[in-house]
């Protein structure tokens, strides 16, 4: 599980988490809201080990290891997941070897054998065929070129192949058509089991409605300033923010 | 060809050599003192048995090499170069080396166990005195009926392979009719410094109509001891035949002797191919560019007959200071010259390096893929001519050429000459430059892999068109080469 205490957090000197409070147990979902700009994604960022972000206080840890203290690589090993919310291309680089490169580091890091050509791209093939994702995206570049939607997706393929234990979502329902927001939502949903949990960062009552989350936190000016169960995103979606954090004050 | 088997040929040329020196060093320790004049010359001549017109060839490079200047239109900087101050002929062991590997600088080790070199190679590479020795005294009982087979499957195919010395005795007139026919003994400063004092390199003969049945190799892991600075290399293609050709190693060599100054000529006849591919990668000096090797070649093809193809592949990583242009003379209609380059330098590395693309019969093609890569604080420019002669109808041309930065404090200049004297040509140049950046570096750890080998991959990518171009066993191993040797360039 995941617990998240008093972190605050900046960049480039500027504050933008200001001391958030959170606990995903194993085995839950929690969805993030919030205005633009309120810091749900320098909270991804923070929790993958992005290093241009400094953080200032508090703790993170994820099934009782220090969360902050691991380099990127070494979260990625342990089961954290962050589907970017803007994907980042690698020109020239395969996307088959890419995500072969990848899921053989993790498993070795986890003392996993590591899977030979042939075993992965049966295993990459099938995983793309659930995503409905056509199989020439294997062969493209990493995102190069890649339209909005399909982008959102290949970071799904990522996380269905490396089997993470917290998988964080950044508004990966974000420019995905309704077919697609369904296929990103089950997904998830497969992941779903006793030892897995997710963080979901979104604006869309949607996907929460394919995606039923434990609970919803909203957060706003770097702090989580009201949590509920999931209808509260009926309500945000219904009120919208102001009204509710103003509440919330 | 395995590469096992390559190796151990070596380590066998190697165990021969050691014996030679046994016998010779006390007397050339005495008659090669530093410095150049005629008496250096002729004395290197006559240790070598040569025949008078190789000593007059040698004194006429000299004669004309007196006459010229150390050329400074590439953008390197080094401190002057005292020729006076050089051995010339097998000064073996001039300075003492590390006694045991403890003694050797450890990010060298380091480097070497990345690599995934043998524990006795090491040794050897690191220039441990004795090192050498040892392992070839093991490795020749084993080695001996491999390399017998290596040399009878060549000798069946007609194939002449041979240090150039060897083949100015037993093979003198191939060597007179083609030695400097296509680097002329004056054509350039390091050029004219090689002709006249050259020691070694290799000789490669291809009977007509013959395919080499295997990749020929100076892929001497073990060649740090005996390459020399002033290696010659000759390599004739007779008419159908086809050679593929590896030098280098990817192993980090040290070597004692800060200046190189090799020249390869290769010569193609028609509808004959010849494929050279390099992995260069001597020690570049540390990180502050202290005491690493000055790599000055000149290397060229010419493209005889008609419809042969000469192609240039080279992966430099190493070198303090690279003056490198692989050039295709296309005098053949229809004949083809290729240059694929990757060009890594870190650090205080700098490399001048590109190609020319002479284009003087009808229809001839040539194909320009340049990459590269700076990082630190090093310089990397590609410099390249495309020449097309008046009679050169239908010639075509095309170049693409891009760098990659890694960090704020390199640079990358790409500095294309185009010359074209006949309107029915076609010339095309592309240029890039990108830069790793941050997020892609994140983006990949967030998936698990280290920051070396996101660096990897990414510079992988970058480099995928020259990379398939090696021989396979090459490229496995120069993609290894290129993460080691940018490790540590990020953040
Ligand atoms: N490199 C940077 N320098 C300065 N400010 C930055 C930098 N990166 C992010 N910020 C600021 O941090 C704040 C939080 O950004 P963040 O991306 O976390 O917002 P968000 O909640 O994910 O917004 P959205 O809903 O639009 O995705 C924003 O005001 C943003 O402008
Ligand atoms: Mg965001």
């Amino acid at each position: 599980m995941l617990e998240i205490k008093g972190l605050a957090a900046s960049i480039a000197g500027k504050p933008i988490l200001r001391g958030i409070d959170l606990v995903v147990p194993s085995g839950e979902v929690h969805a993030i809201m919030g205005p633009n700009g309120s810091g749900k994604s320098t909270l991804s960022y923070v929790l993958a080990g992005r290093e241009d972000y400094e953080v200032t206080a508090g703790t993170a840890t994820f099934e009782g290891a220090d969360l902050l203290a691991m380099a990127p690589e070494e979260r990625a090993a342990a089961g954290v997941f962050l589907a970017f919310q803007a994907p980042i291309e690698l020109p020239g680089v395969g996307n088959a070897n890419f995500l072969r490169t990848a899921l053989n580091a993790v498993r070795r890091a986890r003392g996993e054998s590591e899977l030979d050509a042939v075993q992965f791209l049966k295993l990459a093939r099938a995983e793309a065929k659930r995503l409905a994702m056509p199989e020439d995206m294997l062969k493209r570049n990493v995102n190069v070129g890649f339209s909005g939607g399909e982008k959102k997706r290949n970071e799904v393929l990522q996380m269905a192949l490396l089997r993470p234990r917290l998988a964080i979502l950044d508004e990966t329902d974000s420019g995905l058509d309704i077919d697609a927001l369904k296929i990103v939502a089950d997904g998830v949903n497969a992941l779903r089991r006793p030892e897995f949990s997710a963080l979901v960062i979104t604006h869309h009552q949607r996907l929460l409605d394919h995606l039923v989350p434990d609970r919803v936190h909203v957060l706003a000016g770097g702090r989580i300033v009201c949590s509920g169960g999931p209808e509260l995103a009926h309500e945000l979606e219904a009120r919208g923010y102001a009204a509710i954090t103003a509440e919330a004050a | 060809m395995a590469a096992v088997t390559e190796t151990l040929e070596t380590v066998q040329g190697l165990a021969q050599s050691g014996y030679k020196f046994g016998f010779e060093t006390a007397i050339e320790m005495d008659l090669a003192p530093k410095g150049l004049n005629e008496d250096t010359i002729r004395l290197i001549s006559a240790r070598k048995g040569e025949p008078e017109w190789l000593l007059d060839w040698r004194l006429a490079a000299f004669a004309a090499w007196r006459k010229m200047e150390e050329p400074h239109w590439a953008r390197v900087w080094h401190a002057p170069i005292d020729y006076q101050d050089i051995h010339y002929y097998a000064a073996p062991k001039a300075k003492p080396g590390p006694k045991s590997l403890d003694e050797v600088d450890p990010e060298l080790l380091a480097m070497y166990e990345k690599l995934g070199i043998p524990l006795k190679e090491r040794a050897i590479l690191a220039g441990v005195e004795g090192g050498a020795s040892n392992v070839a005294v093991d490795a020749v009982f084993d080695s001996v009926s491999v390399a017998t087979t290596f040399r009878a499957t060549l000798a069946k195919a007609g194939v002449i392979f041979c240090p150039i010395s060897e083949a100015v005795r037993e093979h003198p007139d191939l060597v007179r009719k083609y030695l400097g026919t296509v680097v002329p003994v004056a054509d350039n400063f390091f050029a004219a410094l090689n002709s006249a004092v050259f020691t070694d390199g290799s000789f490669v003969y291809i009977p007509p109509g013959v395919r080499c049945p295997m990749e020929l190799s100076t892929y001497f892991r073990i060649n740090a001891r005996n390459t020399g600075q002033f290696e010659r290399t000759l390599i004739i293609a007779d008419a159908g035949s086809h050679v593929s050709y590896l030098e280098g190693c990817t192993a980090p060599q040290r070597d004692e002797n800060q200046l190189h100054a090799a020249v390869v000529e290769l010569v193609a006849f028609d509808d004959a191919q010849i494929k050279y591919s390099t992995v260069q990668n001597w020690y570049p000096g540390d990180a502050n560019g202290r005491g690493g090797i000055y790599n000055f070649v000149t290397k060229r093809g010419a493209c005889r007959g008609a419809r042969s193809k000469i192609s240039w592949t080279q992966v430099e990583t190493g070198s303090a200071i690279t003056w490198k242009y692989p050039s295709c003379v296309l005098e053949g209609d229809e004949s083809v010259g290729e240059f694929y380059s990757v060009a890594v330098t870190n650090n205080r590395q700098q490399a001048d390096t590109g190609t020319k693309m002479i284009h003087l019969g009808r229809n001839t093609r040539s194909t320009i893929v340049s990459k590269g890569i700076s990082a630190g604080r090093s310089d990397n420019t590609y410099r390249g001519l495309v020449r097309i002669g008046s009679r050169a109808a239908g010639a075509r041309n095309h170049t693409q050429c891009d760098s990659l930065l890694i960090g704020e404090h390199c640079g990358a200049h790409t500095v294309p000459y185009i010359e074209s004297r006949n309107p029915h040509a076609k010339v095309e140049h592309e240029a890039t430059t990108s830069k790793i950046a941050e997020d892609q570096l994140f983006y990949c750890r967030s998936r698990g892999l280290t920051e070396e080998d996101a660096v990897g991959l990414i510079v992988n990518g970058f480099c995928k068109d020259v990379l398939k171009e090696l021989p396979m066993e090459f490229a496995v191993e120069a993609q290894k080469l290129l993460a080691v040797s940018l490790e540590g360039s990020v953040g």
